[in-house]
């Protein structure tokens, strides 16, 4: 069954019509072009399809269209601001964290929530507010490296 | 997936109306972290799907001593387990809501949907049952509470009639020289389903040598969560050595009845429960205060 719904995504204002059964990830993509997030295991393991839902990451794959009415999402596709990349977007690039890149988009969104709660995480405090993200290339070291030098290319900037 | 209707009432007696004059299956829908990957898999198919997060009540989170805590059925996890009354005075629910899936899935998942999946493997459940809670259920009839516990009739089966939702878990304020505790074993550090957990709960009489009463439940080792009763009647009473835990432990794990399956063999469950109640009676009694 379809139904209209608003939402801001990136900031900006869309009117669509999604079937109930769509997830948010699949009307993110195939409806509004957002390919950033993307879907891997479909299930809430992987984390490919984290998008910022109200200023909460959450899987968008576990989300019906429907529910997100009224919601602001943020996708990768909204992290970089005015052209210039974020620290963390910046920091992955620099630390070689990221190969075959699909896991990438989730992992900036999980990576830049924690940063914004927590500034100086510990490599711990790291490994556990990614347990949400999977990736099947880099083995994890060098996207927890991203990370760490993402948190102080902030905390010079702050 | 089949097809489905859904609706998202802003009030309660819109969201039991719309549940009751269902013709078929019809689902209340909170964080989706379980219900959606089920209908993904076809496991199950609601004609209609009642998205429950836009009723007040449903979304409430508020403590004080006398009411204790109060937490409407579709309150996240990631929100239960950073309320500052929460990480203060229910250290064991805290931080069993910090152990459901990942931050994204803690972001969604709510601890009403946790007993409303009743898995008995939920990580939140047994918390809610040592702390002695209560849940609310609203319905076409009207209001009724029971204990926790009398909740979960079997694996994904719960006590909810037609038309009724699970609207508040309550717990009420521990009390002095109290603490508690919840452990579970999973063969990674994190995003697993517990191969057995335990709650455990003791409060000690004024002078801190003996124990007034202690709770204590175990998850993923039964078709429900389950009270521990004959460990827990056995410490009522006793100063809690090393020895009398281990004992406790002993005895939790007849209350055990749990299959072996993909995640661990029947028998090693049960020695899970053993060391699990003995680690979390301790833990629990660190954070006596």
């Amino acid at each position: 069954m379809k139904r209209e719904i608003d939402l801001q995504v990136n900031g900006e204002s869309y009117s669509i019509v999604v079937d109930t059964r769509e997830t948010l990830l699949d009307a993110l993509r195939y409806r509004l072009g957002f390919m950033g997030p993307k879907e891997g295991c479909g299930n809430g393991n992987c984390g490919s399809c984290t998008v910022s839902v109200n200023g909460m990451v959450a899987d968008s794959c576990l989300i019906f269209a429907v529910e997100a009415d009224g919601a602001e999402v943020t996708t990768v596709e909204g992290v970089a601001v005015g052209g210039k990349l974020h620290p963390v977007q910046q920091a992955f690039i620099e630390n070689g964290g990221l190969q075959c890149g699909f896991c990438t988009p989730g992992f900036i969104m999980s990576a830049k929530a924690l940063l914004e709660q927590n500034p100086n995480p510990t490599e711990q405090e790291i490994r556990l507010a990614l347990s949400g993200n999977l990736c099947r290339c880099t083995g994890y070291d060098k996207i927890v490296r991203a990370v760490t030098a993402a948190s102080q290319a902030l905390s010079k900037v702050a | 997936m089949h097809e489905f209707a859904y609706a998202a009432p802003r009030s309660l007696p819109e969201a039991i109306d719309l549940l009751s004059r269902a013709e078929g299956e019809a689902r209340p829908l909170a964080g989706g972290t379980d219900l959606i990957t089920q209908m993904k898999e076809n496991r199950k198919s609601p004609g209609l799907v009642v998205d429950v997060k836009r009723i007040p009540e449903l979304n409430a989170l508020s403590w004080d001593e006398r009411q204790g805590l109060r937490i409407g059925a579709a309150v996240s996890c990631t929100r239960i387990a950073t309320f500052a009354p929460v990480q203060e005075r229910y250290p064991a629910l805290a931080e069993a809501c910090a152990l459901v899936g990942s931050i994204q899935i803690q972001n969604r998942a709510a601890l009403g949907g946790n007993f409303c999946n009743a898995a008995p493997s939920a990580d939140a459940v047994p918390p809610v049952l040592s702390y002695g809670g209560t849940v609310l259920i609203a319905g076409p009839g009207g209001q009724r509470a029971l204990a926790a516990e009398d909740f979960f009739v079997g694996p994904g089966q719960t006590v909810l009639g037609k038309g009724e939702i699970l609207m508040e878990i309550t717990i009420p304020t521990p009390p002095v020289h109290s603490g508690a505790a919840y452990l579970r074993f999973i063969p990674r550090e994190e995003m697993d389903i517990a191969v057995a957990g335990v709650g455990s709960f003791v409060q000690l009489n004024a002078n801190g040598t003996r124990c007034e009463r202690a709770r204590i439940t175990l998850a993923a080792v039964a078709p429900t969560p389950v009270r521990a009763r004959e460990a827990e009647d056995f410490l009522a009473g006793k100063p809690l050595d090393a020895a009398t835990l281990t004992q406790a432990g002993e005895l939790a794990a007849k209350a055990a009845k749990p299959i072996s399956d993909v995640r661990s063999s029947a028998a090693y469950r049960v020695e899970l429960v053993k060391v699990l109640t003995r680690r979390t009676l301790q833990k629990a009694l660190e954070r006596v205060s």
